[in-house]
């Protein structure tokens, strides 16, 4: 299987191609957020206020990495649970966001969500955080500096190595995957 | 009796706590290259060959293997003969705590208020027990606890006549509905018997237990077997993109329990499954 490779920003063509199971090998600037953050931007959203960065066309990556040592760009940085965004990565997507990397399945309102507006989400190895540190070259806060680890980075990421989970035609590899290796 | 220093302690706690966040245990790293065999999923297989680069770099560049280093998890085993000198146990093993995941860059993930959500700054309070035991020895565990897998746990107060089957399917159900998100490959730790409270800590401290050890009572090694096999019956595979491994193990402690109880534990363990120890 051989990975797809995808930049960002991304646009509705790019995530049109994608199916769930696809690996994919992702280059370019992605944000972070986890539930904290979340929050907050969604309470601008509901309020019609803009963002800390435009989403349109852009991937989240819900992350929380641990601090960097001296030298070091960011520490551990592997994907955190990502049903806990079920409430608001709808509203995200709704705003112009093409893509979440996470892991564990997410909801069927975030389903709704990738088919009406043309999203994906995508899983990293959660517990490889270790590995997924050496892939990212550059990390800068964008807002919400006094969240910590759950404050939005800025990160560039190079070959990233993530799978296409739940795609925007109802693709669920969860669902087919558990299916096919069920005894 | 012999005078042990809480300055000895709290400096063992800090070692322990990086050790145990930066260094996967063999067992664990010979659990899942072994089961790269019997991986039947192209994804799967990718997965576990990630989750043993991933430890290489940690043990290399002495980084966290996985971003969330955990709430601390400690046990200790106190010799009767010991006698802590200076701070109170509970005082040097916290500051110990504190010390370690500042100086070993780990990520402080503690809240001080389940609802107000201000981060103490610096891990603690980590969560003890402590058991006395014969001798002038004390022994510390820790075991770095992530939130993702231990949100998936559950307990359940079956009735005695539910008997084992009941208790067998509430594990394997707990295993199903947690999926993907405790990160698979687990280790499903479950506690039996004792009380509300007792199950759940022999579930957590089933965790400890050397994965690919056999229970030393057949009838629970039986079951464990057993347990395993309709697990990785479910499909739910690496991560929960499908596949055959989606435990490594599965470690049972009991308790004598009330007549009219049985209480049932799991504490799903990632395959992170982190823990250090250290007799002084």
């Amino acid at each position: 299987m051989e990975a797809i490779k995808l930049k960002t920003p991304v646009s509705d063509q790019n995530i049109e191609k994608l199916r769930a199971g696809h690996k994919v090998i992702l280059n370019g600037y992605i944000y972070t957020a986890r539930d904290a953050a979340h929050k907050k931007m969604v309470e601008l959203l509901d309020k019609g206020d803009s963002l800390p960065f435009d989403p349109k066309g852009q991937i989240i990556y819900f992350v929380g990495p641990s601090p960097a040592k001296p030298g070091q760009v960011i520490g551990s940085a592997g994907p955190t649970t990502s049903g806990r965004m079920n409430k608001y990565s709808p509203k995200m997507i709704k705003a112009g966001l093409k893509g979440m990397i996470g892991k564990g399945e997410m909801g069927k309102e975030v389903t709704d969500a990738l088919k009406q507006f043309k999203g994906a989400y995508f899983v990293a190895t959660g517990g490889a955080g270790a590995l997924m540190a050496k892939r990212i070259t550059e990390s800068e806060v964008v807002a919400y500096e006094e969240l910590g680890p759950e404050a939005v980075r800025r990160l560039k990421v190079e070959d990233f190595p993530i799978i296409v989970a739940q795609d925007c035609h109802g693709g669920n590899i969860f669902v087919e995957g558990m299916e096919k290796y069920r005894k | 009796m012999r005078n042990i220093s809480s300055d000895e302690i709290t400096s063992a706690v800090k070692k322990l706590c990086m050790d145990a966040n930066y260094f996967l245990g063999d067992d664990v790293v010979e659990a899942v290259r072994k089961s790269l065999d019997k991986e039947e999923s192209p994804l799967g297989k990718e997965i576990l060959n990630q989750i043993l680069e991933n430890a290489e770099i940690a043990r290399k560049e002495r980084m966290p293997l996985c971003q969330d280093t955990g709430l601390t998890a400690i046990f200790v085993e106190m010799g009767s003969e010991v006698q802590i000198e200076g701070l109170t146990l509970e005082s040097a093993i916290q500051e110990g705590i504190g010390q370690g995941y500042e100086e070993g860059f780990l990520r402080k993930s503690m809240v001080e208020d389940p609802l107000r959500r201000k981060n103490t700054g610096d891990n603690t309070p980590g969560v003890i027990s402590i058991k006395s035991t014969e001798g002038d020895r004390i022994k510390i565990t820790i075991l770095p606890k992530g939130g993702g897998s231990e949100n998936m746990s559950a307990i359940k107060m079956l009735k005695p006549s539910d008997g084992e089957d009941g208790v067998k399917n509430f594990i394997v159900d707990t295993v199903k509905i947690a999926g993907g998100n405790p990160c698979p490959p687990v280790i499903v730790g479950v506690g039996i018997g004792g009380s509300f409270d007792k199950c759940a800590y022999l579930a957590k401290k089933s965790l400890l237990r050397e994965v690919g050890s056999v229970h030393p009572d057949p009838y629970y090694a039986d079951m464990e077997k057993e347990l395993l096999e309709r697990i990785n019956n479910t499909g739910i595979g690496p991560q929960g993109l499908g596949g055959r491994i989606t435990a490594l193990a599965v470690h049972i402690e009991t308790h004598p329990c009330h007549i009219a109880s049985l209480p049932v534990a799991v504490n799903t363990q990632c395959h992170s499954a982190r823990h250090k120890e250290i007799i002084i």
